[in-house]
């Protein structure tokens, strides 16, 4: 009946509201077609024209009027009543500012923080990328399924890489990427040099992408190849940095690693490779059969490069993935080389780019979902309270005929003028918040797709609307159950006022404590796991230490003795330094990353099956590295000075390393061969652990000579008693008097590099952290209001029972004992539902379980004792009343 | 004499359905056959037919629709809807019960 009504009715409506003047023109028409069928009528009777128009005009009555009356009926009167309620919603809420701008900046917050997470996990995790027709974009890594303990996607190898290409043509395109490169820029023309990231491509990336540049052209076979001429592809925004957007860069040359390129084309500046190995900050594109190292394009066993595929139509990811599975067994069971992996899996894109960000980002979600439902909780609470104090309002206005809707509508346009301011102010709070979020994880894939657009808008919409139907309602349906009457009864004497009212507002509180119990061991866990990151042993002393990174171009520095020259000069002159207590020289310092492994066997260990090898993280390091850094050498010596160039063949290896690799044996003196390419090395020592990365574990470590074994590049590791940061101008004008065209890169204190790489983990936890705070700063409101509402409500009750004789901490007792049952209840309720829930961010936890029994009872006790605040003032009050005074006012 | 009664004037609602439950029809047809059935019992006047008429599309029980007519002209044409029939069945039960009340009352107090 109902919905049949809206059916014939709503269209009319729509009509009468947007139509008016088509309306008003059917109804004229309608009045002269009645008048002249009416005369016409008249003159079938015989009457003259001019009378059968009067006696027509007669009959039908005043034109004008009668439009009136008719247009009476479809009046927009929803719309005029609408209006009507507004303007009296708006005096109500104004007569009480504080209430109103209370609850207005709780929803603010709830709305704002809402809209934009939900903005970030559209952009980032939703929004397609931005390629053409980028559903068919897949990923392809290698795997090691018989190894679980390794990274599951695992970088691709170039040999494979051609054996896939080829035999695939049906099922997709391939293109080759190594994003993680890097190029020395020479300064030329007045600019500084630099170090930027870079990637090499197979000619097809961009193609395969549907990516155009802006100017010039893109790659051709022609470029990608070893014997081609030096080409490079550089971003918009290092046009725009470097080059000031000069429209006539194509065919300009830059000097890359002192080697010149000419540019060939800029890419747009929507353009932006972002994967799980990074690549968002790569400014130069170079063909990579022209740039990697010929051994390094047929291996099998080197893996520096990443797969794109675009899947022809029809097939799917999966096939294409089985496909190339197969394929890569095959691979290795012809190359079965330890360093040859033996399957391969697949992954759309954007999975790709944004997979480690969908647990946090869906957390956070999750955490602002719960603010906002606590502050609607909050605010119908508030509400439900005015309406109790209105109640007699409420039954004399029904006793006189006021319809239910009509006051269920009051109810619902208060609440919506809340969500609406809330939900404007909170629009701009998500706006301040998004600049802030861009500016603060830079580091993050994809944040440069977000943006404030009209999903956003309508999504504020949609929870402004959900807002107000909620806390609407549940004032509404509070404030308006049972019998009307009874208001009128009950307030005529409030001596225990209205049971079930507070009962509904009780039962919102414990929903609302469980929810903030849910945020605070959430919030919990996440700042125990960042701590425990934070303060993760390195293996070294980290502070007063700074690291700067270079790289010496081939191109100049071409034999070993000038490295060593560099090398010497740069290591001797930074230690007479005045202010540095040590330096050193080291390949990757701790926490500066993986750097390079390789597979090594033992001499004089009974020789290794076929395909085995012991996996050892190298780094290069000069004789003074250890004591700058602060690793211990626990057994034998450091390098000497002239152990370098051919002399440079001896190892220390990390404690882990001698305990994995030589269980129960000493392995000073025995000798390690490098199984690929041979050449041995004698063991002179053994030094300490360090981690490579924060989060990760230490790994078998094998420091060598830096001079010698291949390094043409190094970290410069600086201690000084105090004030390391004002050492890096002095290290880098060293840097600049020995090569004025060597950028220094990733110039920062041992503890900016922690900070950078626990700024995921910091982020998360403060974050919820604030959320948390909210929900606990919202509740105990709620909590503290409830109970000063039950004893305002109470006061003539007390002061009898008072008078009566009733003891004054009796009476207190029993208060915060009222007030804490909420709390109890949301405890019970919340405690179990954390446990389920944090199971879902386990995978963001650092050596943090899940059940961590000091997090649930520190939330417990915490909880529990801002409960008990927000109780004791109204109670005390109670419990300090004068029972006369209170009696008098009644 | 009188003025047509209150009574007469809430009832034109349930007429109008009964009448465009049989076809239906346009505005001055409508008032056309509204005199032919009631004779000149209901001194309706033919312009008060049209907010009788819009309101009671308004409300969902008629529905109107623009149909050419003879001489190339075109007229507003009312039927029901099944709304309305429902509405009108319902009505004119009530009409029945109430008037059926009435008139007995009325024997009785004549007797």
């Amino acid at each position: 009946m109902r919905l049949e009504h809206w059916v014939y009715t709503i269209p009319l409506r729509l009509r009468a509201l947007f139509h008016r003047n088509r309306l008003n023109a059917e109804l004229d028409e309608e009045l002269r077609d009645h008048l002249e069928r009416q005369i016409e009528f008249n003159r079938a009777g015989g009457m003259s024209p001019e009378k059968a128009r009067l006696v027509a005009l007669r009959q039908l009555g005043n034109p004008a009027l009668l439009r009136d009356q008719t247009r009476a009926t479809w009046n927009w009167n929803g719309l005029e009543q609408f209006t009507h309620d507004l303007r009296i919603g708006i005096r109500t809420l104004s007569r009480t500012p504080g209430f109103t701008l209370v609850a207005i900046l709780v929803m603010a917050l709830g709305i704002g923080a809402n809209v934009a997470l939900f903005t970030v996990v559209r952009s980032v995790l939703l929004k397609p990328l931005p390629y053409s027709d980028p559903e068919g974009l897949e990923l392809i890594y290698e795997a090691d399924p018989g190894h679980p303990h390794v990274h599951p996607w695992l970088p691709v190898d170039a040999g494979s890489f051609w054996e896939w290409q080829r035999s695939t043509q049906s099922l997709a395109q391939m293109a080759l990427v190594s994003p993680f490169q890097g190029y020395n820029v020479s300064g030329e023309g007045g600019k500084l040099p630099e170090v930027v990231e870079a990637a090499w491509c197979t000619h097809n990336f961009f193609s395969l992408l549907g990516v155009q540049p802006t100017l010039g052209r893109s790659f051709t076979p022609d470029d990608d190849r070893a014997d081609a001429a030096a080409t490079a592809m550089i971003t918009a925004n290092f046009w725009k940095r470097r080059y000031a957007s000069d429209p006539t860069i194509a065919g300009k040359t830059i000097w890359l690693d002192a080697k010149p390129y000419t540019i060939i084309g800029v890419l747009p500046s929507t353009f932006v490779y972002s994967g799980a190995f990074g690549g968002a900050a790569d400014q130069i594109w170079t063909p990579v059969r022209h740039e990697a190292p010929a051994s390094l394009l047929h291996t099998y066993g080197d893996h520096e490069f990443l797969a794109v595929a675009r899947l022809a139509p029809g097939v799917s990811l999966a096939t294409l993935a089985s496909r190339i599975d197969a394929l890569q067994k095959q691979i290795k069971s012809a190359h079965p080389e330890p360093a040859v992996h033996p399957g391969a899996i697949g992954r759309t894109m954007l999975d790709d780019a944004v997979q480690d960000y969908k647990t946090p980002l869906y957390a956070l979600l999750g955490a602002t979902g719960c603010v906002l439902l606590i502050a609607c909780m909050n605010v119908a609470g508030l509400l439900v309270a005015r309406a109790a104090s209105r109640s007699k309002e409420f039954a004399i206005r029904a006793a006189l005929g006021g319809g239910r809707m009509r006051l269920i509508r009051e109810r619902l346009i208060e609440s919506l003028l809340l969500s609406a301011s809330g939900g404007a102010l909170g629009l701009l709070l998500a706006w301040a918040a998004l600049g802030w979020l861009v500016h603060a994880r830079h580091d993050m894939n994809r944040v440069e797709a977000i943006h404030f657009d009209g999903m956003a808008a309508a999504f504020t919409l949609a929870v402004v609307f959900l807002c107000t139907l909620f806390s609407g309602l549940i004032s509404a349906h509070g404030s308006l159950r049972g019998n009307i009457l009874g208001g009128l009864q009950e307030g005529s004497r409030s001596h225990s006022g209205g049971r079930s009212r507070s009962l509904l507002r009780r039962l919102l509180l414990a929903a609302e404590v469980g929810l903030t119990v849910v945020l605070l061991v959430g919030a919990g866990l996440l700042l125990k796991s960042f701590k425990h990151l934070r303060s993760s042993d390195l293996g070294v002393p980290v502070d007063n230490v700074l690291t700067l990174h270079f790289e010496l171009p081939g191109a100049r520095y071409k034999q070993d003795d000038q490295k060593f020259a560099f090398f010497d000069q740069l290591i001797a002159r930074v230690r007479a330094l005045p202010g540095v207590s040590s330096a050193g020289l080291v390949s990757a310092a701790p926490g500066e990353g993986w750097s390079g492994d390789d597979l090594m066997s033992i001499v004089e260990h009974p020789p290794l099956a076929k395909g085995q090898g012991l996996d050892f993280m190298l780094r290069g390091a000069d004789p003074g590295y250890f004591s700058a850094i602060g690793l211990p050498i626990l057994k034998g010596r450091t390098f000497t000075e002239d152990e370098r160039g051919k002399r440079a063949n001896v190892v220390l290896i990390s404690r882990g390393a001698a305990q994995q690799y030589f269980p129960g044996e000493d392995p000073m003196g025995k000798h390690l061969k490098m199984i690929d390419e041979g050449g041995v090395w004698t063991i002179i020592g053994v030094v300490g652990d360090v981690r490579w990365h924060v989060a990760q574990p230490p790994y078998p470590t094998l420091y060598w000579p830096i001079y010698g074994n291949g390094y043409g590049f190094g970290t410069v590791v600086v201690r000084s008693a105090h004030d390391v940061e004002s050492m890096a101008v002095p290290v880098q004008k060293i840097v600049a008097q020995l090569d004025p065209d060597l950028p220094v890169s990733n110039v920062m204190t041992l503890r900016e590099a922690i900070g950078k790489s626990t700024i995921d983990s910091e982020f998360d936890s403060i974050l919820v952290l604030a959320f948390a705070i909210i929900a606990l700063v919202l509740a105990a409101a709620g909590i503290y209001g409830v109970l000063a509402y039950l004893v305002t409500q109470r006061l003539v009750e007390f002061g009898i029972r008072l008078a009566l004789g009733a003891q004054r901490s009796t009476l207190l007792g029993h208060l915060l004992l009222d007030g804490l049952k909420p709390a109890l209840a949301g405890l019970l309720i919340g405690l179990p539902a954390s446990a389920a829930v944090v199971r879902l961010i386990r995978s963001i936890l650092y050596e943090t379980e899940p059940l961590d029994l000091v997090v649930y009872g520190a939330v417990t006790g915490l909880l529990l004792f801002v409960a008990l605040a927000a109780c004791f003032v109204p109670a005390w009050y109670a419990s300090r009343l004068d029972p006369m005074r209170t009696l008098r006012t009644e | 004499m009188s003025k047509p009664s209150d009574l007469v004037q809430g009832t034109l609602d349930l007429l109008v359905l009964k009448i465009l439950a049989l076809e239906p029809l346009h505005g001055w047809a409508l008032s056309q056959r509204l005199k032919q059935v009631s004779g000149d019992v209901l001194q309706v006047s033919d312009g008060s037919l049209y907010p009788a008429l819009h309101k009671l599309e308004q409300q969902g029980w008629i529905q109107a629709e623009w149909k050419p007519t003879e001489n190339n002209r075109r007229a507003k044409f009312y039927s029901l809807t099944r709304l309305g029939r429902r509405y009108l069945e319902r009505e004119a039960a009530n009409w029945e019960r109430i008037s059926a009340a009435i008139s007995g009352v009325l024997r009785l107090t004549e007797v």
